[in-house]
């Protein structure tokens, strides 16, 4: 039997309608049609306009009768429409009085600010119909998508190791030789050699659909217009970027992004997405109506007094996280991505915009923040943020968290650069960063996995570029290199750029090594940056964001040419994941309240027991004791790392062990392969048991056994 | 190509010919048919899809649908389906549950 609010109640020409749901917001399949609504608190009256696919104009619009709004939303059913081939706008009436922050025009077709699908950029860097009045047009979308017994994997945080990465850049190198090359579909063809490496993360950098032709700036370099390759700049945020998907030209890309989903986690490989949630695409006052400017633009920005946009995110315009409804759209995005592509967790840029109030000042307790630490759909989420924002707020170690948010450790990365490539006075703060930041996380009884240790990340200098170059390189990015960071705490190890002499490669591999090595043996959840593990290079670009090409993509053959980094990357993961005490939530030190007569985490230097905190120390050594599980299983062993950062070789003497307990040699990075690093478990015991001869700018991996 | 499909059921063996195109237009259509097997005891599925030259998402729906709703537990094959439908298949990564094979053997 047919329920009775199945059926039309309105006309409109040959369409039949009826007064529709308000919620959820956007398009719904309904029985025998669809459900639109769309909300605005200062529109006076809005209308529907569909497209067929593809099509330049649209064949209907259709207004929201008067009594089609409830409260301050627009919704109505519309029967018997062809919901897979069509494309969907609205088109609202309001004031246009910018000085009150109304920026209403009814020429404009805007897009579902809930669509769940994007048409326009179906393929990437195809160039746009630039005539076609609706760039970004909205689409339905099923969820029938079989996911059998799949779920999110929620493995714990000191059990991950993420590899951050852009979708298109990891396989859309020909040297690749995937079959779908740039696309999720080539993710899933490269998820075995992310086994390989032993990562069980992938980040990836935005997908939410964005814009790749909002640039319009041409290469000085190419003459070739540089695109938005990155994509911090979004159209949607329920929706996958079509471009980024094989099957985008299909209309697929939800079905291949989820399917690239379910296979990671059937390899145990968790997948956080890279979200955008401090701006729009929409840019400042000379920028595009795509969507929120037009439908409540007081609504959905951040607004001075005057009316002007604020511009905390450096792109423009900043979104009003703070407004409950904007605050209610993060939060049903973030509920969709878990709920129907089963995303493991979410890493938010700019994550302290999210945390301004709608006047732009920073908030003690802010709703936003605080709704995402406590929502029961993400209650299982990982949620990072990178905790500072373009308008100078900077909270690292001070993020509003409730125990529940983990940071991007920007001192971890800044320390480690600092103390690898030989600066002064950072032994001090290098022992903090080992322990997981106890100096940052502990005075809120956050424990280590707070910190999201990195050294390198999308911005910024790749670790090959990192030990070769002093400064930036940007021309290509056509900003007279003005744009990116200049605060690198790069060297260039004698040279500037690439070179054929053997002595400063050779040193730039082992730089690398020590820098992998110090971030997988510290506490907090270790995050590589995609092509670190085989040198890619970007040609000393540190801010690569419009570079769709051979500078950015990842050029598969460096395995090859690089593979002792490969090799020793790989290893290096698996004696993280072989030793729990590495892996450690705890903050303590000195203390053997294991009864083990050695503390779980001691410092010593070139003398054991005998830690060397003065200024000009460039050397430091650490040792864990991996406890036995139960008395009576296999007896403790012991991890001992000696970092010698000075371009001296220096003697450090080892810490004694218990008599049957002998040191082994795991890692020595000033060995050449194969001696640099052996495979875990097949560690070799050392001739002289009481010192260790650490080469100049050098890192050893000893275990006691 | 006239744009049809027939479905036939025998001895627990569901077996559909696809001809023509697949699509939004034709596929509301082909799942009232298919519906008609929930509730048989369908071990197998088989699209006979040699003379089906196109195939949409909404086409490929109806597939999901037929595994979904006439049973979780019998096979899907589609058999003899030209490239261009197979690569949507793949790339969409929907060939995990479904057994593409150039012939079938009953």
């Amino acid at each position: 039997m047919d329920r009775i609010d199945t059926h039309p109640t309105h006309k409109y020409g040959e369409f039949d309608l009826r007064c529709g749901k308000p919620l959820p917001f956007g398009a719904s399949i309904v029985p025998g049609g669809v459900n639109f609504s769309v909300y605005s608190q200062y529109a006076i009256a809005c209308e529907l306009v569909l497209f067929n696919k593809h099509e330049a104009k649209p064949f209907a619009t259709i207004p929201f009768f008067d009594q089609f709004r409830i409260g301050n939303v627009f919704t109505m059913v519309v029967f018997d429409i062809d919901y897979e081939n069509i494309e969907y706008g609205f088109r609202m009436y309001g004031p246009f009085d910018t000085k009150q922050g109304h920026w209403f025009d009814n020429t404009k077709i805007l897009t579902d600010p809930y669509a769940k699908a994007i048409g326009g950029r179906d393929i990437w860097g195809e160039t746009p119909d630039w005539t076609v009045e609706y760039q970004h047009r909205a689409r339905i979308v099923f969820d029938d998508f079989d996911w059998e017994d799949d779920s999110p994997l929620e493995t714990p945080p000191e059990n991950l190791v993420i590899y951050e990465m852009h979708v298109r850049g990891f396989t859309r190198h020909p040297s690749s030789n995937v079959k779908h090359p740039g696309t999720f579909a080539g993710i899933r063809e490269k998820i075995a050699y992310l086994k390989e490496l032993g990562v069980n993360c992938i980040e990836l950098m935005p997908i939410h659909e964005f814009d790749e032709f909002e640039n319009s700036r041409i290469s000085p370099i190419t003459g070739e217009r540089l695109l938005n390759y990155w994509g911090y700049s979004n159209v949607g945020f329920f929706a996958p970027k079509a471009g980024y998907a094989a099957t985008g030209k299909y209309g697929m890309q939800v079905d291949e992004l989820k399917a690239l989903v379910k296979e990671l986690h059937r390899n145990g490989i968790e997948i956080i997405l890279d979200v955008v949630f401090n701006h729009t695409a929409e840019g400042n006052e000379n920028g595009p109506y795509i969507s929120y400017r037009g439908i409540d633009n007081k609504t959905y920005y951040m607004l001075t007094a005057e009316g002007y946009y604020y511009n905390f995110s450096g792109c423009g315009n900043t979104l009003n996280c703070n407004n409950p409804i904007v605050r209610n759209m993060i939060l049903d995005s973030l509920r969709y991505w878990v709920t129907d592509y089963h995303i493991d967790g979410f890493r938010f840029d700019l994550a302290s915009i999210l945390g301004r109030a709608q006047d732009g000042s920073p908030m003690h307790n802010p709703p936003l923040l605080e709704t995402l630490a406590f929502d029961p759909i993400l209650g299982k989420c990982k949620l990072v943020a990178e905790a500072w924002d373009a308008g100078g707020l900077y909270q690292v170690g001070s993020f509003p968290n409730w125990g529940r948010w983990a940071e991007w450790n920007g001192k971890f990365r800044d320390d480690l650069r600092k103390f690898i490539k030989g600066d002064p006075g950072m032994v001090g703060a290098m022992a903090q960063r080992i322990q997981g930041s106890p100096d940052l996380y502990q005075w809120q009884k956050r424990g280590a996995f707070a910190s999201v240790n990195f050294i390198t990340a999308h911005d910024g200098f790749t670790l090959m570029d990192l030990v070769s170059y002093n400064g930036k390189h940007n021309e290509a990015n056509g900003e007279g290199n003005s744009d990116g960071a200049n605060d690198n705490h790069s060297w260039n190890c004698g040279w500037e750029g690439s070179t054929q002499d053997i002595n400063i490669n050779q040193l730039r591999l082992k730089q690398i090594k020590n820098a992998l090595t110090i971030l997988l043996v510290s506490r907090g959840t270790p995050m590589l940056l995609s092509g670190d593990e085989m040198g890619k290079t970007q040609r000393g670009n540190n801010n690569a964001y419009c570079q769709d090409n051979e500078i950015s993509w990842l050029d598969w053959s460096l395995l090859n040419s690089n593979a002792e980094l490969f090799t020793f990357c790989q290893r290096m993961i698996a004696f993280r994941r072989a030793h729990s005490a590495l892996r450690s939530n705890i903050y303590h030190q000195d203390k053997d309240y294991l009864s083990h007569d050695y503390p779980s985490l001691s410092w010593h230097s070139t003398g054991a027991w005998n830690a060397d905190w003065s200024y000009q120390s460039r050397w430091l050594a650490f040792m864990v004791l991996q406890q036995r599980p139960q008395s009576g299983t296999p007896r403790n062993t012991f991890v001992y790392v000696a970092m010698n950062m000075h371009w001296e070789a220096h003697d450090f003497e080892l810490p004694g062990l218990p008599e049957g307990v002998f040191w082994n040699v795991f890692a020595n990075t000033d060995m050449q392969p194969p001696d640099d690093i052996v495979q875990p478990s097949q560690e070799i015991i050392i001739e002289n048991q009481t010192q260790f001869l650490v080469g100049p700018r050098s890192v050893v991996v000893l275990i006691g056994k | 190509m006239e744009s049809k499909f027939s479905v036939t059921y025998q001895e627990g063996i569901a077996s559909c010919e696809l001809c023509g195109r697949l699509d939004a237009t034709n596929a509301p259509a082909f799942q009232e048919e298919l519906k008609k097997l929930i509730g048989q005891d369908v071990s197998r599925l088989v699209f006979y899809a040699k003379d089906l030259e196109y195939m949409s998402s909404a086409g490929l729906r109806t597939i999901i649908f037929a595994k979904q709703k006439i049973g979780a537990a019998s096979s899907v094959y589609l058999i003899g389906a030209q490239e261009a439908v197979q690569n949507v298949i793949k790339m969409s990564g929907l060939d995990t549950f479904m057994i593409l094979q150039d012939t079938y053997e009953e």
